[in-house]
């Protein structure tokens, strides 16, 4: 195992977990939809039932792109956190109210009443994605921030160095990525991919044909504008320009249509994006079609990993800076110069050979839980509702 | 010439955030690691007798836990961005040893624990007893095992082994990961750590189970019976080996962080046959005169009982402050310099560091000679003045002493709980067959298990100060000071999120502690 091919590893690693998480917020699209789908308190009850049993998969998904960011990618993860300030922790607020909100919402004794958590919930189903979305986007669009190591050795204030490795090149600590229409393209994309995946769930996880025809109906609704949002971007982020680097020298340039290109000369992630887009379209055409058919989430959803993973791949493979600096072109990062040393990324290798165990486990708690679908009977019934 | 740069209110608004984050965090995180373990007991109760007794005993506690749980998740995410956002230098700096942790404490220990807990929420109707037990287990063990990983990354910062400093890449990396997963620091900090949440999980469950007995709950009574006796088993065990790996503990602090250990004991001036402090007058709000001040006042010491504690011998050496800051002679003959020759070594390092990235040749050679000599004392070349390597002395003086008071306490009263029930076995019997109605317990006994619930979680949340405190100036012992780690965030910022987290949490826990006492008060009832 070379240090290149750790490092590939690690960002196919990496992607793979930002491309789960999208699939996994499909807590996120349904909780914006309880009020949408649900016309009866039972029925919102279900709904939220139905997510408050994966929403600790979605936090832990969360939770372990940031950890192996940080493990494989420390000056992303100093950079992009440290920078981006505020977009990162608007990020983590709506998910920190999101966690007690299943739990407290409707106990004796919640002094607020279950109105501010559901709108926790509804809150972080809408921005999570949206600003989850846009910190992706960046990594096409690029951010506004400086690296220069030797300012950790800047001791005075006459050398002119401000100590600090990483810093943002502007006031704003990443909200300025909001003042960005493709950047909020593909964070309202994913906020209605999400919402589509949070029907679909529902679909596939509540026995209660009000809800599954009523989100049948919604499909509709959530899939042309994601269509449209997601296809614009594609083709923006494939004729834009991109920074690749010499990996002999580590020297950024821009280069156009660097994703264009990047998809010619990795044909086979072309192959894999097309039948991600199908599947992704296949789930949704046939629970619109189909009153009976019910598993739409998983081709879809399936679909939805393979699509993002692809697209993630394209951000940081094939000699591509997966995150760009607009302030200063040698600052941007790629999976060279922000990595961990081969010996850590070796290391977390071997620990990674458990991720086929980890998957096994969550697939067969999935499958036994599943089985028999939430219904009124077994909500009005069970000792632990939320 | 002025040192460093950075605004110095935006440290102490980074630090005060990452305080605040870590103390709510640990409110909750030890109550879901102790009720674990008393859960898993009550269900495995249940699957070896079939008795229902058990299964709604656990169903109980389960309904406490699940209440507690979500808001260590939701503190938890916030800690662990926090390296990133607030601490964006020190995230470069050791990001390739101290990722790691992180990284397989998500992939080895949250899913496990994610889940599970569905499964043991959700579960009991819909899977076998077995896999629900398994359940249950496996939800504490995903939650002891994140423990693990975090308190390994913990006790590297505290003493940084396994790594070396990389000029070409100015960060440290990480040459052995077994030193650094299996630092014995690392084994008694978690060793520590998670039977002090056993504790925990034990008081919680003996202090609830008190107020059904002192308040005549017939309803509740043989499930308050039953847990204290579990507690009480659980209690004593726990803070036996919280005593034993706390004394380990202390020997390590004494070893590679002797200025902590200083600290702890207000220790100015050291020497052989230390006494250890059992109390003196150390004034809360102010740092004492450590240069000027031989001792501090009032002092009730234990002959010879430092020198036991750190170097495990009647007569040993310990050094105090002064003794620090002055330079000193290890125990092992080795010569530790005076922090001023640090300071100047450690400058001496950064210089030598930068014109090894601006020089080429031969030149390039002999910086590099230079700052290999010096390296160890890096971290001191961003030291103002050496009065800043000495921590608060107040909060360590009397965080330690509250938690080892504590600490000593608990096992005096589940030692006795569990003598009283040894004597006392009729008592427990139901009251129409010669119970009494508060069990073998006496009612102060009663009152005190409730009013040892607070002492809980004050002797557990000092005991994080001491190690947290301790360490100043350093986030990274001796080698990156918390001045050097941040991230280039104005004081405003962090100050707003400060304010922000503050509110939210403190809003949250309020919510939590009314429904917690809501549902203790339901009882059993559905």
């Amino acid at each position: 195992m070379t240090y290149l091919f750790l490092q590939q590893y690690w960002w196919l690693l990496v992607s793979l977990l930002g491309a789960l998480l999208v699939f996994m917020m499909f807590v996120q699209g349904g909780n914006s939809l309880i009020f949408t789908l649900g016309a009866t308190d039972d029925e919102r009850k279900m709904l939220i039932n139905s997510t408050g049993r994966k929403w600790e998969l979605t936090f832990t998904t969360l939770v372990t792109f940031g950890g192996a960011a940080f493990a494989a990618f420390p000056l992303f993860y100093s950079t992009s956190f440290g920078g981006a300030y505020w977009l990162w922790m608007l990020i983590l607020v709506t998910f920190v109210v999101q966690a007690v909100s299943y739990e407290f919402q409707n106990k004796q004794g919640n002094l607020l009443g279950a109105r501010p958590f559901q709108f926790c919930l509804q809150l972080n189903g809408i921005l999570g994605p949206l600003l989850i979305g846009g910190a992706v986007a960046t990594f096409f669009e690029g951010s506004n921030f400086l690296v220069q190591k030797a300012n950790l050795l800047s001791l005075t204030d006459d050398a002119g160095g401000g100590l600090i490795i990483s810093s943002w090149a502007n006031a704003s600590h990443g909200l300025d990525a909001l003042l960005c229409p493709w950047v909020l393209i593909l964070g309202f994309a994913l906020v209605f991919l999400t919402r589509i995946l949070g029907i679909l769930f529902f679909i596939n996880n509540i026995e209660d044909e009000n809800i599954r025809t009523r989100g049948a109906e919604r499909l509709i609704g959530q899939t042309i504008p994601f269509l449209i949002l997601f296809v614009a971007y594609i083709c923006h982020v494939l004729l834009k320009d991109g920074y690749s680097y010499d990996p002999a020298t580590g020297v950024i340039v821009v280069e156009p249509m660097k994703y264009l290109h990047n998809l010619i000369d990795m044909w086979p992630l072309a192959v894999i994006l097309v039948i991600g887009v199908f599947l992704v379209l296949y789930g949704i055409i046939r629970t619109i079609r189909s009153n009976t058919y019910i598993g739409g989430i998983w081709p879809t959803g399936i679909g939805t990993v393979v699509t993002v993973l692809v697209l993630l791949l394209l951000a940081g493979w094939n000699n591509t800076a997966f995150y760009p600096s607009t302030a200063d072109l040698q600052s941007s990062l790629t999976i060279i110069n922000a990595s961990s040393s081969e010996f850590t990324l070796r290391t977390m290798f071997y620990v990674s050979l458990l991720i086929p165990l980890v998957l096994a486990y969550i697939a067969y708690a999935w499958r036994s839980m599943d089985r028999k679908k939430i219904t009124q009977q077994e909500i009005k019934e069970s000792h632990h509702t939320y | 010439m002025t040192l460093l740069t950075v605004d110095p209110q935006a440290i102490d608004w980074a630090r005060a955030q990452f305080a605040l984050t870590a103390i709510y965090h640990w409110l909750f995180v030890p109550l879901t690691i102790g009720l674990a373990l008393i859960m898993g007991i009550m269900e495995t109760c249940y699957y070896r007798t079939g008795k229902d007794f058990w299964r709604i005993a656990t169903r109980f506690w389960q309904r406490m836990f699940g209440i507690n749980f979500a808001m260590g998740v939701a503190t938890g995410i916030i800690l662990e961005f926090e390296f990133g956002t607030n601490w964006s230098n020190y995230s470069w700096f050791v990001g390739d040893i101290f990722g790691a942790p992180l990284a397989i404490e998500g992939i080895i220990a949250f899913f496990l624990e994610s889940t599970f807990v569905a499964v043991m929420y959700f579960g009991w109707e819909k899977v076998s007893r077995g896999f629900h037990l398994a359940s249950t287990w496996l939800t504490g063990l995903g939650a002891t095992i994140s423990a693990w990983w975090i308190l390994v990354a913990n006790a590297w910062m505290q003493h940084p082994v396994g790594c070396e400093f990389n000029p070409d890449t100015m960060r440290n990396e990480m040459y052995s990961f077994f030193d650094v997963a299996l630092s014995p620091y690392a084994v008694d900090k978690f060793c520590h750590t998670v039977t002090s949440a056993w504790i925990i999980g034990a008081v919680f469950v003996v202090g609830v189970s008190a107020w059904y007995l002192l308040k005549n709950r017939e309803a509740e009574r043989e499930l308050a019976l039953q847990s204290m006796k579990i507690g009480a088993i659980v209690g004593l065990i726990s803070s036996v080996a919280a005593a034993v790996t706390g004394d380990e503990s202390a020997y390590r602090v004494a070893d590679v962080q002797p200025m902590k250990l200083a600290a702890m004991e207000a220790l100015y001036n050291g020497g052989e046959d230390q006494s250890l402090t059992a109390l003196a007058w150390v004034n809360p709000f102010q740092q004492p005169d450590y240069k000027n001040e031989a001792e501090a006042p009032m002092r009730l010491a234990i002959p010879n009982g430092l020198s036991i504690l750190a170097t495990r011998t009647l007569h040993g050496y310990v050094p105090g402050v002064n003794d620090i800051l002055k330079g000193y002679t290890r125990q092992d003959g080795t010569v530790e310099p005076s922090a001023q020759e640090k300071m100047e070594r450690g400058r001496i390092a950064i210089a030598a560091l930068k014109e090894y990235r601006e020089s080429n040749g031969k030149d390039k050679e002999q910086q590099l000679a230079k700052l290999k000599d010096n390296i160890q004392y890096m971290g001191y070349g961003f030291i103002k003045d050496e009065s800043e390597l000495v921590p608060y002395i107040p909060v360590n003086f009397w965080a330690f002493r509250i938690m080892v008071g504590f600490g000593t306490l608990f096992i005096l009263v589940f030692a006795f709980m569990i003598f009283l029930n040894w004597k006392k076995k009729t008592a427990s019997q139901p009251i129409n067959d010669g119970g009494q109605p508060f069990g073998p317990y006496p009612k102060w006994l009663l009152w005190l298990s409730i009013i040892l619930i607070p002492c809980a979680y004050i002797a557990s949340e000092s005991g994080w100060l001491v190690a947290e405190f301790g360490r100043q100036p350093w986030t990274i012992q001796d080698m990156l000071p918390v001045s050097a780690s941040v991230s280039d965030i104005g004081s405003g910022a962090v100050a707003t999120t400060f304010f922000l987290f503050l509110t939210l949490f403190t809003a949250l826990l309020i919510v939590e502690i009314n429904i917690m006492l809501k549902q203790i008060k339901r009882g059993l009832a559905l």
